[in-house]
């Protein structure tokens, strides 16, 4: 990957500020540095449609805020964006720096960290030393990318047996003059018993400005925890979004992981789990709305590593314009994981004739006794239904959108937090009608608070 | 005589340049009832279907004209604001979205295409409870997927029920019987009848007598292979039901 060696460089030449970071962030970079000569050497090793893109996406050469430069930015007109009627423990990352709110100080629980890696990385290194980068561990370009760069990120710790009722929001903000990277950071770790709730909202404040948001999310569910973690993606039409997502449940544990990607230029996101413990459960759900020349790749690697685990994924993309969607699951049942239970859908609707689709689900079971089970269909809006609509009075556009949103319908409806569930219930229609999601469009409609 | 409320001269009409319809005349004036019978395949669906702006048929050649305009001109959803209401011989099912929902969205862009504010939900609640009522369907049904799961005379008293709702000034009932059981069949009947007005007028077709017992047509028209070729009064249909359409397939073997 050619794309690699400009941030090798950068990183020779910037190494004494970018390692201006405590201990257990710092000793990351060497081994980080290493996998990433190695990629850089490399080409397309496997999941040909995802390292090309990635090699593309990491091909400008974007800026860091290596200096730690304050960028201005209107919290209050972004705070406007964010869930009504939720009052959530809300943290923001402008760029790639965490900001946590006064409500979120005053009003953190008991038994919950909600911080800044770093302040984490500085006052409990080795807590952060035991969980850091040991998933995503350099595994990937993007990921090992990302060690090498990030400076700061967030840090989500629930203690054991702590049930946290608020849901934290953590949302993701770019406001840079200039374009600029972004390598984003967050490990959550909800210790014995413990459950969370996680809401991560992703904006750009600007829609001229190429951004890159390269972020890498690290969660760990421990014995009998519950972690839901819920995304909105809003992005500008020139923000790209890499994500790679990594999560290791114990006995017991359970993960609900719910996507939601309604604005982007072009975002990739992989999400690694492995059911590591006995009786873990994970549902994964994914919703893409894409259109214009936008690309939106899923990609899912779920491993069940032990017996009598169980695993959904419901992933649906609607496509319109020029607009290109890619899901690849891949659901690895290892020896000994007997009765083990997996299932994947992947369906995709088609709305007009230039979108493109690929699907490739994998099932790699090396085990008996186990019920997995896999389907993918990409299809069209039922012209029947369509006609039907439109002669009793329904105008095309809407009773496409009706049409498209309910075929979204169960991955909303599978929510089962009703609050989010009604709040993106809403933003998928006013996504549909084609309203753009932005920030200054929410503002001034000025419905919605904090 | 009124003006017309309904001129279709000459129409030829297909699917994928395959003519179905081969210059089909018609012409139906307000208060009117007119039913077509004919045998299978000879095109009775495929002309509501074209009239009511079905994209997968094509026309050729020939005129619709609609109370004054040309229907052709118009897109399905400005030809429905406009008062025509087809009920499909198969009502389509459509998953995930509901019998209110439906409903709301046709009321509202009716309203819309006339410059009207949308209606209030205690207001639109109201009158489907009252639509509803005129064809005995259960209100159950508003809660589900539009035609989902409905029984056959489920989903044509559903057609009756949303014909209420919209108020054509023609109405096209494609085998709005079939599916009937006895007591269904008065009930969607005298609904059909309850909207009848002087100024709209219904166009019912049908294979049966029994149907025409209860909404009486003033003409009957025998479509065979895409042309209208025979028209009577009601004792036509009578006859058809006594003789079958052999004679008729007789004078235009041809
Ligand atoms: N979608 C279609 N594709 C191909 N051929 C079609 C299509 N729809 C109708 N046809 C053909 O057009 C002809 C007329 O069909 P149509 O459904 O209009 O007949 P009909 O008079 O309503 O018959 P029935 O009494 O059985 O309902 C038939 O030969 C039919 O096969
Ligand atoms: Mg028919």
């Amino acid at each position: 990957m050619k794309s690699l060696s400009q941030y090798i460089n950068l990183y020779a030449e910037c190494r004494r500020q970018l390692d201006l970071v405590p201990k257990p962030i710092a000793a990351l970079r060497p081994k980080a540095l290493d996998a990433l000569r190695v990629f850089s050497e490399q080409t397309m090793r496997r999941a040909p449609y995802t390292e090309a893109a990635i090699d593309r996406l990491l091909e400008p050469d974007y800026g860091l805020n290596i200096q730690r430069m304050g960028f201005a930015v209107d919290l209050s007109a972004t705070f406007r964006c964010e869930v009504p009627n939720i009052s959530t423990l809300l943290g923001v990352t402008l760029n790639d720096t965490f900001r946590p709110t006064e409500s979120l100080m005053r009003n953190i629980p008991e038994g919950l960290t909600v911080c800044s890696l770093t302040k984490a990385a500085a006052g409990m290194p080795s807590v952060v030393e035991r969980y850091l980068n040991t998933l995503a561990a350099d595994s990937t370009p993007q990921a090992a990318l990302n060690t090498l760069l990030f400076q700061d990120g967030v840090f989500v710790y629930a203690a054991k047996g702590v049930s946290v009722e608020r849901p934290v929001q953590l949302v993701n903000i770019f406001n840079a003059p200039v374009p600029l990277m972004a390598p984003r950071r967050l490990l959550v770790v909800a210790e014995q018993g413990a459950s969370l709730r996680l809401l991560l909202c992703d904006h750009s404040q600007r829609n001229d400005i190429d951004y890159l948001s390269n972020e890498v999310i690290e969660v760990f569910v421990h014995r009998d925890a519950s972690v839901e973690i819920y995304t909105i993606e809003e992005n500008g039409a020139s923000t790209r979004h890499i994500t790679s997502f990594h999560c290791r449940q114990e006995e017991g544990a359970r993960l609900t992981l719910n996507t939601n990607t309604l604005s982007t230029a072009t975002s990739t996101a992989t999400y690694t789990i492995d059911l590591a413990g006995t009786g873990a459960d994970t549902r994964l759900g994914g919703m893409v709305i894409a259109d214009a020349g936008q690309t939106v790749v899923q990609n899912v690697e779920l491993t069940h590593s032990v017996p009598d685990c169980t695993s959904t994924q419901n992933f649906k993309f609607a496509l319109s314009g020029k607009s290109k969607g890619a899901f690849g699951g891949k659901i690895v049942v290892k020896e000994g994981a007997v009765r083990t239970n997996a299932a994947q859908t992947n369906r995709n609707l088609i709305a007009s004739d230039d979108a493109r689709m690929t699907t490739a689900p994998q099932l790699e079971i090396y085990c008996d006794d186990v019920k997995c089970s896999h389907g993918a269909t990409t299809g069209q809006l039922d012209p029947l239904a369509l006609f039907y609509m439109r002669s009793r009075g329904i105008p095309e556009a809407e009773a496409r959108l009706m049409l498209t949103q309910a075929f979204m319908a169960d991955v909303v409806d599978s929510i089962s937090y009703d609050l989010i569930r009604d709040r993106l219930r809403q933003l998928v229609e006013r996504r549909l009608s084609g309203e753009k999601a932005s920030c200054a469009a929410c503002a001034a409609e000025n419905t919605c608070h904090c | 005589m009124k003006e017309a409320l309904l001129k279709v001269e000459n129409l030829r009409a297909g699917i994928d340049g395959k003519e179905i319809l081969r210059g089909l005349n018609l012409t139906v004036h307000p208060g009117e009832v007119h039913a077509i019978m004919g045998p299978n395949g000879s095109g009775k669906s495929t002309f509501g279907g074209v009239l009511a702006g079905d994209p997968r048929f094509s026309v050729e050649s020939g005129s619709a004209t609609f109370h004054g305009t040309d229907l052709f001109g118009l897109s399905p959803e400005d030809r429905s604001h406009e008062g025509l209401f087809l009920s499909f011989q198969y009502p389509v099912e459509i998953p995930g979205v509901t019998m209110v929902n439906f409903m709301r969205a046709a009321v509202n862009a009716k309203r819309k295409y006339f410059g009207q504010e949308p209606m209030g939900a205690a207001d639109f609640l109201k009158m489907m409870r009252q639509k509803r009522a005129i064809v005995e369907l259960d209100n159950k049904l508003a809660s589900r997927s539009v035609n989902e799961g409905f029984s056959g005379g489920e989903k044509k008293r559903n057609e009756i029920f949303q014909m209420a709702v919209l108020e054509p000034r023609l109405a096209i009932l494609d085998e709005t019987d079939s599916g009937l059981d006895i007591d269904a069949l008065r009930i969607v009947a005298a609904g059909v009848n309850a909207l009848k007005t002087n100024d709209n007028a219904t166009i019912v077709i049908t294979h049966y007598q029994r149907l025409l017992d209860y909404i009486k047509p003033d003409f009957v028209h025998i479509l065979y292979k895409g042309q209208i070729v025979h028209s009577g009064g009601p004792e036509l249909a009578l006859e058809l039901e006594e003789k079958g359409y052999d004679w008729i397939k007789q004078q235009h073997q041809s």
